[in-house]
């Protein structure tokens, strides 16, 4: 039992450090290289929001490939001249997309009709062909099937130097031009009354796309490269803020899946690698949507939390500053104590506080640390701050201030307090009274 | 072709392929004016796994596990993409994306698991369905009694179809208010949400049904080619939900036998039905998008045609009016043909129009003594002009009047605005004009006649 | 249509365009789907002034701006500049398009929003160099934003936002700007900000022409404006122009017969 699962991690390194053969070498190196390039080019298909496009263009490759396998044979070519079957994959999808961009823009039917009008009818042509090839009995018609789920196994050295040509290239040709597809994804209106040909620079783009495509039939399929193209550039989004960062990661996130996929289908010989590799991705998706800092769940999750546990913070706080205020003793504050009963919170609370060293105790009796002291009068005065404010500029009822002050206390930014001490003229170090008079219970 | 045969070999997937286009069509209409065509296309890519799953788990092929297990997995697809959405903030597109090719993908990769073991899955079945494995042994004596032990394919998409017609024909109203206006639905207590979900789940429930018969990926034509289709024809809901049933049990038809008797003409093996099926409401839809009276390329084309020689030949007579308004001399009514066309210089279609008023009398050619051909206008082009020349001063004299455009520029809209003038606006431009007998140039607005 | 409704203007005169005026339209219609929504537009801007273009929702405002900037097609009518077409002048117009229209969630930063007022002047291909950086950086300055150079814009509020926009139309260094509702869903200190801007954009001799929608601060913010209802009712200063007829025409009800003739063209020719 152990013994297969040791047997497989070590053929699964051999893969991985490029020493498991010729054969393994080219597949995973091709693979890995059409990660990179859809990464690239899929970022900007994201933000251009065309992804469904590329879909209506990936499926619309079929009947191009099998009219190319039909004329290849029926010369007398080679039938598997890959260069010429994707070629015709490629033409058949420029059509396919010239007939979404056509029919959305000559007729009354939208852009998502239009896509799955031509996805699926250009798909069933495919489908009709390759039933027909498949009567013809010409033999090796089993190599247009590899295009619909891929096969990467019948990848050959010739078609990945040709993957790490056009890859490199297309790589090149969408980084020359990232200041202007920028423009276009953001705000074409503006790069149009600036100059720049929007249209010309959009076909150029679903260009590159159709190229990735493309490249991509053989490796992951046409049913399952839009996840190539798609998938890692809403990684990328998910940790990065900057449009360059964003394509570096959706570039890594697209190698790495297909370097892991395509090693892993390898040696595991019903583990498709186009599926695989899909799989990998969205591992990593689902990765970056969970533990993202940027944009991910646990991190706005645990922005919410902290926010919430530092209002519970300001508000312990803010009470026993009261109390002092209540009591109306000449001590200081730094000198002020309460009874540990008299101090009403929950555990959780207690606990913080004496995890941040806000309060200290001595003999049953709570004084606030130095730092306490300091956090204390923040807090009182920016609540004060805050309701005098929306006193003074929301025309709210004052016994309704502490309600509307809840929330917006806790996130004031030390140059908003400065903006709001300049609005109700206030001095920098002064704690002004409560507007309204303390209820003590 | 052979009676028996018939029945046994191409009537089952026949009325299966029509009942399952049926329900999709009919679903597809709400989809297509709720611009959400590619939700269709997402929940038919994300049910792959909940068919393996439910055939791996139940061991058969049985009809039921599958729907149900292909109708979660649908649901779980949507609830996903709403998820991605909300969380990623990632747009809709790219999050569908993203969801539906990870469920598809892992569909794939039970399916090659599973093939592993049991040899009746594959993958092509996803790609085109089966319809060529459904078939029956009929009675050696027809009755329509008979008809009842037909296979279970044909009474299950049938049974969908019903439904789903039921609950369509149900909720029409609502169904009708959440597609045009969804706030309007909410604020009028409908709960749009929950008739979403509804809605949903018959898109989910006709996708399903269809699975088996055509694959998940041509099942998307049956959702959208024919109303797409119908939606080119009509304006009107009723008559296109009625419109994209008689397509979509068109194309089932049509792509059926295309597929039967293609090869029989080409010598060729087989066609898939599937593929040959959607293939046909491509073409049912190519053909409406090019020919359809009214929202078709062509007949749009024709129109705007048809449209300039009116405004030219409108042009013409308006000219010859103003020229016959200004002679004091009937001969100088008559023009040459080079006069006439003066004020036309440029215009290519200007030849054609003069022909055409030539052909229905309104305008008069002449020949003098010497052999010149005169042009001028005939009795009924001149009550023509003269109420074109009327409007365009009417226009005039508005345009000065309540819109505050200069004197010198009224001419040119009032060129454009008059061919575009029915009666009814007239009536209400001589109201609002007034009194007044003459344009802001002067010259007199003719009297109605 | 459009192939014919151009054919059959050649019979007419063209006009004469000021060479003094940066912005004068003639007789432009402009029509969506051949429903006409701007009516036969005559207008010539004065120049160095701030220009409001006001009007009732639905009026055609940002309507007149796009079809001045070729944006979207004009039935008819042209558009000149200075005398000469958009083509010739293009690098002398700026252009602030409403902030909604683009999406914020945009993965770059303000001053990257900025230098793309620069990109034409750099040209194709090439990278963005130090030295337009900082010019980007130095209109970020004058908008009060350069605090903010590198934050993500979605993390701006409206009111910053509508700065970068701005700054990235002075970074354009145009002579005439176009700004369709630079006060939309900004804050007040920004609203005053702004108007200082253009203030000063007008006392360098340029010329701003703003859709602007809040009648009550006009008179104190614009030299010169445009009234608009689907046509156009009076222009000029605002002191003359903003007068109660005219405000009654504006926003008194469009006309009914021009609804109806619009109808029936989109009729006719759809």
């Amino acid at each position: 039992m152990f013994d297969n699962y040791f047997y497989f991690l070590k053929k699964l390194i051999s893969v991985l450090t490029f020493n498991a053969g010729y054969n393994a070498k080219v597949v995973v190196l091709g693979a890995t290289v059409l990660g990179l390039t859809a990464g690239v080019v899929g970022t900007f298909l994201v933000l251009r929001k065309r992804a469904l496009v590329s879909d209506a263009l990936a499926h619309s490759t079929l009947p191009g490939v099998a009219v190319a396998f039909l004329l290849l044979s029926y010369f007398g070519f080679d039938a598997k001249n890959t260069f010429f079957l994707l070629s015709g994959a490629a033409v058949s999808a420029l059509f396919g997309s010239f007939c979404v961009s056509f029919i959305s823009s000559k007729t009354r039917l939208a852009e998502d009709a239009a896509i799955g009008a031509v996805l699926s009818v250009f798909f069933g042509f495919g489908v009709v062909l390759l039933s027909i090839i498949q009567g013809l009995n010409i033999g090796s018609e089993g190599g247009i099937h590899n295009f619909i789920y891929g096969h990467t196994a019948s990848l050959r050295a010739i078609d990945v130097k040709m993957i790490f040509l056009l890859g490199l290239f297309s790589i090149i040709a969408a980084a020359l031009f990232i200041k202007e597809f920028s423009l276009v994804c953001f705000d074409p209106d503006f790069a149009k009354t600036d100059g720049w040909p929007v249209s010309l620079i959009d076909y150029y783009l679903m260009a590159l796309v159709v190229l990735v495509t493309v490249l991509g039939l053989q490796t992951v399929g046409l049913l399952l490269v839009i996840s190539l193209l798609i998938i890692p550039a809403t990684i990328g989004r998910f940790w990065s803020n900057s449009l360059s960062k964003m394509t570096v990661v959706s570039a890594l996130a697209g190698a790495l899946s297909c370097y892991i996929g395509a090693s892993v289908s390898s040696i595991l010989p019903n583990y498709p690698a186009g599926a695989v590799i899909v799989l990998t991705s969205g591992f990593f998706f689902i990765f970056s949507l969970l533990f993202s800092p940027v944009k991910g769940v646990f991190a706005s999750m645990f922005r919410r939390v902290s926010l919430g546990f530092r209002i519970l913070l300001d508000h312990t706080l803010r009470d026993f500053y009261e109390e002092w205020e209540f009591s109306k003793t000449s001590t200081a504050i730094a000198d002020f104590s309460l009874s540990k009963n008299k101090l009403k919170i929950s555990f959780f609370q207690k606990f913080s506080l004496y995890f941040f060293r806000y309060v200290k105790k001595e003999k049953d009796k709570i004084y606030l640390t130095e730092k306490g002291v300091l956090k204390a009068q923040e807090a009182v005065r920016n609540h004060r701050i805050w309701e005098e404010y929306i006193a003074k500029f929301g025309s709210v009822d004052i016994s309704h201030v502490d309600f509307s002050a809840d929330l917006a206390e806790h996130v004031l930014s030390p140059q908003i307090v400065k903006e709001l001490e300049g609005a109700i003229e206030s001095s920098t170090k002064e704690i002004k009274e409560s507007l309204h008079t303390l209820e003590k219970n | 072709m052979d009676m028996y045969q018939f029945l046994s070999i191409d009537l089952p997937p026949l009325l299966t392929a029509i009942f399952c286009s049926l329900s999709c069509a009919l679903v597809g209409n709400f989809l297509l004016l709720r611009k959400m065509s590619l939700v269709g296309d997402s929940i038919s890519h994300s049910v792959l796994p909940g068919i393996v799953i439910a055939f791996l788990l139940s061991g058969t092929r049985s009809s039921i596990p599958i729907f149900i297990g292909a109708l979660i997995f649908a649901g779980i697809s949507v609830l996903l993409v709403e998820v991605v959405k909300k969380l990623g903030k990632v747009e809709s597109g790219a999050a569908m994306g993203v969801v539906f090719s990870l469920m598809f993908a892992s569909g794939v990769f039970l399916i090659e698991q599973a093939s592993a073991r049991v040899v009746d899955l594959d993958a092509d079945c996803v790609l085109h369905g089966q319809l060529e494995t459904i078939f029956w042994f009929p009675p050696k004596v027809f009755s329509f009694l008979s008809l009842l032990n037909l296979p279970y394919e044909v009474f299950a998409s049938l049974l969908v179809f019903c439904l789903i017609s039921i609950l369509v024909f149900i909720f029409y109203k609502e169904l009708t208010l959440l597609s045009f206006d969804k706030e309007l639905a909410d604020a009028l207590g409908f709960k749009p949400a929950i008739l979403n979900t509804g809605f949903l789940i018959i898109v989910a429930a006709s996708i399903v049904i269809s699975f088996k018969a055509v694959g998940t990926i041509l099942v998307i034509a049956m959702l959208i080619c024919p109303p797409a289709t119908a939606r080119l024809l009509t304006d009107k809901l009723k008559t296109q939900i009625f419109l994209s049933l008689f397509f979509a049990v068109l194309t089932a038809i049509f792509g059926y036998f295309i597929a039967v008797f293609l090869p029989s003409f080409f010598n060729l093996s087989a066609v898939n039905i599937a593929g040959s099926i959607s293939v046909s409401s491509g073409i049912f839809l190519t053909l409406a998008i090019f020919f359809a009276p009214q929202y078709g390329i062509i007949g749009k084309i024709k129109k705007t045609k048809k449209f300039a020689h009116k405004v030219i030949a409108e042009d013409i007579l308006g000219f010859l009016f103003r020229v016959s308004e200004v002679s004091e001399e009937s001969t100088d009514k008559l023009l040459t043909k080079k006069q006439l066309l003066v004020p036309f210089k440029g215009v290519k279609i200007v030849e054609k129009s003069l022909a055409n008023l030539l052909k229905i009398g309104d305008v008069l050619k002449v020949k003098n003594s010497d052999g010149f051909e005169f042009y001028s206008l005939s009795e009924t082009g001149q009550l023509r002009a003269k109420n074109l020349v009327r409007t365009h001063r009417l226009w005039e004299q508005y345009l000065v009047d309540e819109v505050g455009v200069k004197e010198d520029h009224v001419h040119d809209t009032a060129m454009d605005l008059e061919h575009f003038t029915d009666e009814i606006l007239e009536d209400g431009l001589a109201k609002s004009v007034g009194a007044k007998k003459q344009d802001p140039h002067g010259r007199d607005i003719p009297e109605k006649d | 249509m459009k192939k014919f409704l151009k054919e059959s203007k050649s019979i007419r005169e063209l006009p004469e365009h000021s060479e003094d005026s940066p912005l004068s339209i003639h007789s432009m219609t402009i029509s969506y789907n051949y429903k006409p929504v701007l009516w036969d537009v005559e207008y010539e801007a004065p120049q160095g002034s701030l220009i409001a273009i006001i009007g009732p929702n639905g009026a055609g405002k940002t309507t007149l701006i796009k079809g001045a900037l070729g944006l979207i097609p004009r039935a008819s009518g042209e558009v000149s500049f200075w005398g000469k077409s958009y083509n010739e002048i293009r690098d002398l117009v700026g252009y602030v398009p409403q902030r909604e229209s683009v999406d914020w969630t945009f993965p770059i930063s303000a001053l990257e929003v900025v230098q793309m007022g620069r990109y034409s002047k750099i040209g194709w291909i090439k990278r963005v160099s130090k030295k337009h950086r900082d010019i980007a950086y130095s209109y970020l300055e004058t908008v009060g934003m350069e605090k903010f150079a590198n934050r993500q814009i979605s993390q701006l509020s409206g009111g910053q936002q509508q700065r970068v926009f701005i700054a990235r139309a002075l970074a354009q260094e145009a002579q005439l700007y176009f700004m369709d509702e630079p006060f939309a869903g900004v804050d007040a200190a920004t609203e005053t900000a702004i108007v200082e801007m253009l203030k000063k954009l007008r006392d360098e001799g340029k010329t701003v022409i703003c859709v602007h929608h809040d009648l009550s601060s006009v008179e104190e913010y614009f030299d010169s404006v445009v009234l608009l209802n689907t046509r156009i009712i009076s222009y000029g200063s605002t002191k003359s122009t903003l007068t109660q007829e005219n405000l009654r025409k504006t926003y008194g009800g469009r006309l009914t017969i021009l609804d109806q003739v619009s109808s029936a063209i989109e009729k006719a020719t759809s």
